[in-house]
């Protein structure tokens, strides 16, 4: 195994450094001496250098790229619903544009950023290894594109054209100043509309942000190693859903749901709930749905159990959690408090 | 050897309309599911009488010719009626390197030249030793046979004339001689039913498709239409007609002659391997057969598969991975063999007896007046030493008038008692082996496991008969009650006819003397067998360990041991109880039987503990006095809570309270008095040091939580306990899978239990090997985890089970809390519903102590507990439920749930 190697002033370049997640990372490359450039649309004020753009728009990704010597791809459009083609043009075609300009500009190395759900069919996981990436069998147009990007990055690995690539499925990342998970848990808590599907016992894998943000650095400072491959990340302690979601209410303050659907009842209302995003997708004269409250993929991922083996992961990336999921969670009740 | 030639087959027809053959020798016509085209060629070799025929052979010599690959050995592979060799593919796919495999399908069968005339079993002997001549099999290395059904005795009269090559030979379901006694099988009378033979066999293709339609699972309809393939048409199915025919049931049928002589030369095989592949459920060659075959080869290695049928490896393809261990071992290679020759028998490394001195399992008579065994209750009896020796001879005289032979199997069904002991000491007087099967089993598992044992005689009461019948155990039957009336005729018979009786010292050490069985609290229960050597041993540990000697008498409401009195010169005094219950024993009726004989021990089953403890209010003064006599309680079985035997010893105030450690296949292992021990900082429950001649090995576990193969002795160890010692089990009972798995070091006994050596050398028993979890973390055991989690507030009852594949599991902890759910929690086991999770406070706390990480804490109402313990938590149905909470399931599942989760019978606390 070779010896991480840390930033040395190497420049590397983080899309979707907007988000919790492409934060953290940014901040922790910095951190280790990595000279940072951070892309992503709208300006976000950090203290890295910006380029502002999107993937979607392949002369801006190669304008970023150029003269970098590693990127890390997190830009993603990760929403429940939202037409199909968005998903594609973003997270497919976008991750394509990340590609093609990494080899051109011979960048060297790229951490694709992916999800476990992208070779997640429906089925419940226990203790799974990182399954290859499905297009075909992923759930919802998130995971389908996921995966073809994730595809696209690895297919790129090639020691002939100097390109090394990794990609790493951080799963359910949570932390403070999370809108994803914590945030829409916390609003529809405190709305009193927070229903749990099913009766809360479905085993999940969730990952500390801070977790996620190592082990992303830990693939790119070990990419020699973690080459070609995909790497699931999580705390590695799994918890049932209605616990984890009854303990991230208890840190932000907010009341525990009381609520429980059935499953079967969650899937019609998912399947319903999908129609009707899709009028109003299609439909000029009605207001587009963007937060639904509920889908089947979402009634999946909260029904059925997903945790998974890391023992590959973390001999491979070098890597350990170092913040438990408790102590996540008195950090969020800490930053909740403020 | 000798290239296969393929003259242009000859189109010839011969003999009687319905015989002609039409149809040429030669290869399968087409693809057949799992077999290998390369492996077929065509054979033109002469028959008995000289004929040239031709011959359709599945053989991996020419394969292993092209790829440069030298023969080491052969395995001439010969197949029965109505099958061919298509029923050896598996074993020529998995053969190892070195092995060429040669399965013949013998005249008129399979793919071979269909002749004229039947041919008999004579001329079929001679053929495939002409064939094999031809093949080059002949003093050319090591060669090898595995054979089935009727190529069992045509196979096996080759091998006869080839025993200085002879490697091993291993049977599958088949006989060389009918059983004295009973009738042939019913199938086979069947379609030798005059009128019938022709239309079952030939003209229609019924009993060749019977025999692929009775395996069990079925056969896929591939399979079954290529083991039909051969036999189209009536003219090619003649020699199924004839092989049926040629079975020799009559005393003039022309191939008796050769059928005994192959029978009766089985003797020459005695210093050949011999491996018995069985299914007892054949309704052709079904256990009885496997037990003649066994007389004929006392020396085989057996694996029987319950519930296989008659083509048992079809039946249980995992059979031929087993015969080719078996055979590599032969030739002394493949795991664990030590690098033994070839040919050589398993031998055990070292003498594991050491110096540990045997006592003789006879009746001791250095006190002849002095009370052998005492019965309680109504009619109070007893017997000297001098009695039951002398009753002993007499009655195994009678044995021996009734046909029970030396080395003969005999279950006994008879309550600890006079009768018994004299019974068992007599047939070991006789040197027969001794099957004892406890009734706890409950009575299906105690008719299969003495049908697993195939005992060719049974003795006991009346019911324990009509018992045996129901469940169908082989043997001739000899009814016994206790009182003796039935042994005195015995006896009366012994002295009248007066046959002879072994020398006393002519009975080798390492003769079979007992079959015992374990619970088996998974799986069926499996037969253990204790050489009279070993049982001799277990004798002598029993005395050096416990202090015992002439002039000690012990209560024997604990069977196991009771029996072993009279072999040291104990009197024994079996208390006013049901022994087969234990519960049922008084303290009034302990401190009668401890007053009748000056009892100085008590051995006691801990169910007879507890209740005596429960009636010692009903003692009067005498009997609490005479209490004070007995220096040693024994108590085993089940864990002994220390509590309980504390308040024994308030009963019995001179006696240290004793729980040894073992298991049926090594008793005692370790020995410990638990009110002597200090708190337990260790995890798991300290058993105490091996008793001497004893030796306990650690065999650590790696990180899937699987053993290695290597064991040490290194306090902190964590791993699979293994042991080692004159009394350790000989073998498992034709169970040969289980007893390579268990032998391992060669002459060590793997228990199966966990734990660890503690800095003074005491063993600590940490749980099942099958249910120690394997973490990313590592293997953790569940009883550790469990005590630390046994104290907390709010919890009742706790059990830690795994969820996850091997090597990343997650521990779950299920918890019964003091406060118990409702009605429907009562009748399901759990609440329903999210009320499963335990509330937070709670799962805090489990977490915050459990030191290890917990990923769910669940809620049960009660805990289920497996069938034969009815006190040991069923933990793989209790991880089946977890994982299914915690994992979701199929609706499918969740109702079969719904019917199978109701409460068991007994549930714990």
């Amino acid at each position: 195994m070779s010896p991480p190697t840390d930033g040395a002033g190497q420049r590397v370049l983080v899309t979707g450094a907007s988000g919790m997640l492409g934060a953290a990372v940014a901040d922790l490359l910095a951190g280790r001496g990595w000279d940072v450039t951070v892309m992503q649309r709208r300006p976000a004020g950090g203290r890295h250098r910006e380029v502002l753009g999107d993937v979607r728009d392949k002369d801006a990704v190669e304008r970023a790229v150029a003269g970098q010597d590693a990127v890390v791809h997190l830009a993603a459009k990760v929403d429940v619903v939202g037409p199909w083609m968005d998903f594609v043009r973003v997270n497919a075609t976008g991750t394509r544009h990340v590609v093609e300009a990494v080899r051109r500009a011979g960048a060297g190395r790229l951490v694709q950023v992916s999800s476990p759900s992208v070779a997640h069919t429906g089925r419940s996981l226990a203790g799974a290894g990182a399954g290859p990436a499905s297009p075909m069998r992923a759930r919802g147009s998130y995971a389908r594109t996921k995966a073809a990007a994730e595809l696209f990055a690895l297919m790129a690995d090639s020691p002939a054209d100097g390109l090394v690539v990794t990609a790493v499925r951080p799963h359910l990342v949570w932390g403070p100043g999370d809108t994803q998970l914590v945030g829409r848990i916390a609003e529809r808590a405190r709305q009193g509309r927070l229903a749990l599907v099913g009766p809360g016992t479905a085993l999940v894998d969730t990952t500390y942000v801070d977790n996620a943000a190592e082990a992303v650095v830990a693939a790119l400072e070990r990419i020699e190693d973690a080459r070609g491959e995909a790497f699931v990340v999580t705390n590695g302690e799994p918890r049932p859903v209605g616990e984890l979601v009854a303990a991230i209410c208890r840190a932000v303050g907010a009341p525990p749901p009381r609520l429980h659907v059935p499953r079967a009842v969650t899937w019609g209302l998912g399947a319903a709930v999908e129609g009707a995003v899709a009028i109003s997708e299609r439909v000029d004269r009605l207001p587009t749905i963007t937060q639904p409250p509920l889908t089947r993929f979402l009634a999946e991922q909260l029904s059925t159990a997903h945790w998974f083996d890391q023992r590959r992961t973390r001999e491979v990336l070098g890597w350990q959690p170092r913040v438990s999921i408790d102590e996540g969670l008195e950090r969020l009740a800490g930053h909740a408090r403020r | 050897m000798t290239e296969p030639s393929t003259p242009p087959l000859a189109q010839r027809v011969h003999g009687p309309a319905g015989r002609a053959v039409t149809d040429p020798p030669g290869l399968p016509g087409r693809e057949l599911p799992g077999l290998d085209p390369a492996w077929s060629r065509v054979v033109v070799a002469p028959d008995a009488e000289g004929t040239p025929r031709h011959w359709h052979v599945l053989d991996t010599g020419p394969l292993l010719h092209e790829r440069g690959e030298q023969v080491v050995a052969t395995l001439l592979c010969v197949h029965g009626n109505p099958t061919w060799s298509y029923l050896w593919r598996e074993v020529l796919t998995q053969a190892p390197p070195g092995w060429r495999v040669v399965a013949v399908d013998q005249l008129g069968m399979g793919w071979s030249e269909r002749t004229a005339e039947p041919r008999t079993l004579p001329q079929r002997v001679d053929d495939l030793d002409a064939l094999a001549a031809t093949l080059g099999l002949h003093g050319a290395g090591p060669v090898a046979l595995l054979a089935h059904d009727w190529g069992g005795p045509v196979g096996l009269g080759w091998a006869l004339r080839h025993v200085p090559d002879l490697l091993a030979v291993v049977l599958t379901n088949t006989a060389v001689h009918q059983p004295a006694g009973s009738a042939p099988p019913a199938v086979i009378r069947l379609a030798r039913a005059p009128g019938l033979l022709a239309q079952v066999c030939r003209r229609t293709p019924l009993f060749v498709r019977a025999t692929t339609a009775l395996s069990v699972p079925p056969l896929p309809r591939r399979v079954r239409a290529a083991y039909a393939a051969p036999y189209a048409t009536p003219g090619r199915r003649a020699a199924v007609a004839d092989f049926v025919a040629d079975i020799p049931f009559e005393d003039d049928h022309p191939s008796r002659a050769a059928l005994d002589a192959v029978a009766d030369g089985l003797g020459a095989l005695a210093d050949v391997p011999a491996l018995l592949v069985w299914g007892p459920r054949d309704p052709v060659f079904g256990q009885r057969y496997l037990d003649d075959m066994l007389r004929r080869l006392p020396h085989a290695d057996v694996q029987r598969y319950p519930g296989a049928s008659h083509l048992v490896l079809e039946d249980r393809p995992q059979g031929v991975g087993v015969v080719w261990r078996w055979l590599e071992q032969r030739l002394g290679r493949g795991p664990g063999t030590g690098g033994d020759g070839p040919g050589a028998r398993r031998v055990v490394p070292e003498d594991p007896v050491g110096d540990v001195a045997r006592v003789p399992v006879r009746v001791d008579v250095t006190r002849p007046d002095q009370v052998a065994v005492v019965e309680m209750g109504a009619g109070r009896r007893s017997v000297t030493f001098a009695e039951l020796a002398a009753r002993v001879e007499d009655v195994a005289r009678g044995l021996a008038a009734r046909g029970v032979r030396t080395g003969d199997r005999v279950a006994v069904l008879v309550p600890p008692g006079i009768e018994l002991t004299t019974l068992v000491y007599a047939l070991w007087r006789l040197g027969a082996v001794v099957v004892v099967a406890d009734a706890g089993l409950g009575l299906g598992r105690l008719g299969t496991a003495l049908r697993s044992a195939g005992p060719r005689h049974v003795v006991g009461i009346g019911t324990a008969l009509a018992l045996a019948a129901a469940t169908r155990v082989p043997g001739q039957r000899l009814r016994v009650e206790p009182g003796g009336a039935e042994l005195d005729a015995l006896a009366d018979e012994g002295r009248t006819a007066y046959p002879d009786l072994p020398e006393e010292g002519a009975l080798g050490g390492d003769a079979d003397g007992a079959v015992l069985f374990t619970s088996g609290a998974t799986g069926p229960p499996k037969g253990v067998v204790y050489t009279r050597e070993r049982l001799g041993a277990q004798v002598a540990l029993l005395r050096d360990t416990f202090g015992l000697g002439l002039g000690d008498a012990l209560v024997a409401a604990f069977a196991p041991f009771a029996l072993y009195g009279p072999a040291l010169g104990l009197t024994g005094v079996v208390p006013d109880m049901d022994v087969t219950a234990p519960h049922t024993l008084t303290a009034a009726a302990l401190a009668d039987a401890v007053d009748a004989v000056g009892a100085t021990a008590v051995f006691a089953a801990p169910a007879a503990l507890r209740n005596v403890v429960a009636t010692a209010g009903e003692l009067d003064g005498h009997r609490r006095t005479v209490l004070a006599g007995p220096r040693l309680v024994l108590s085993a079985g089940a864990p002994v809570p220390v509590a309980l035997l504390r308040q024994v010893q308030e009963l019995l105030p001179a006696a240290r309270t004793h729980t040894p450690y073992g298991m049926t296949e090594a008793l005692p292992v370790t020995t410990l008095d638990p009110t002597t021990l200090g708190p337990a900082d260790d995890a798991g429950v300290c058993v105490g040091g091996p008793v001497p001649g004893v030796t306990v090995g650690i065999v650590p576990l790696d990180a899937d939580g699987t053993p290695a193969e290597d064991l040490v002795t290194d306090s902190g160890v964590l791993g699979e306990i293994v042991v080692r010692g004159p009394h350790v089990k000989h073998r498992y009972d034709r169970l040969w899978t289980f007893q390579e798995a268990s032998d391992r070091p060669r002459g060590w006994h793997r228990t199966g239990d966990v734990g660890h050596l503690d800095g003074q050398g005491r063993l600590w028993v940490e749980g099942r090997l099958a249910h120690v979890l394997s973490t990313p973390a590592g293997p953790v055991t569940p009883y550790a985890v469990e005590e630390r989690l046994r104290d907390l507030p709010g919890v009742a009852d706790v059990a830690v089970v795994g969820v996850g594949p091997t090597g990343t599991q997650q521990v779950v902890v299920v918890v019964v809390p003091t406060r118990r759910g409702g009605p429907l929690a009562r009748l399901t086991g759990a609440p329903r519903g999210p009320r499963v999770l335990a509330p937070a406070e709670l799962s805090d706390a489990v977490r915050a102590a459990a030191a290890v990480p917990v990923a769910a804490v669940l809620l049960r109402d009660w805990l289920p507990v497996d069938v034969r313990h009815a006190s040991k938590v069923d933990r793989g149905e209790l991880a089946r439920w977890a994982a299914g909470v915690l994992h979701g399931r199929p609706l499918r599942e969740r109702l079969a749930d719904v019917v199978r989760d109701r409460p068991p019978r007994t549930r714990s606390r």
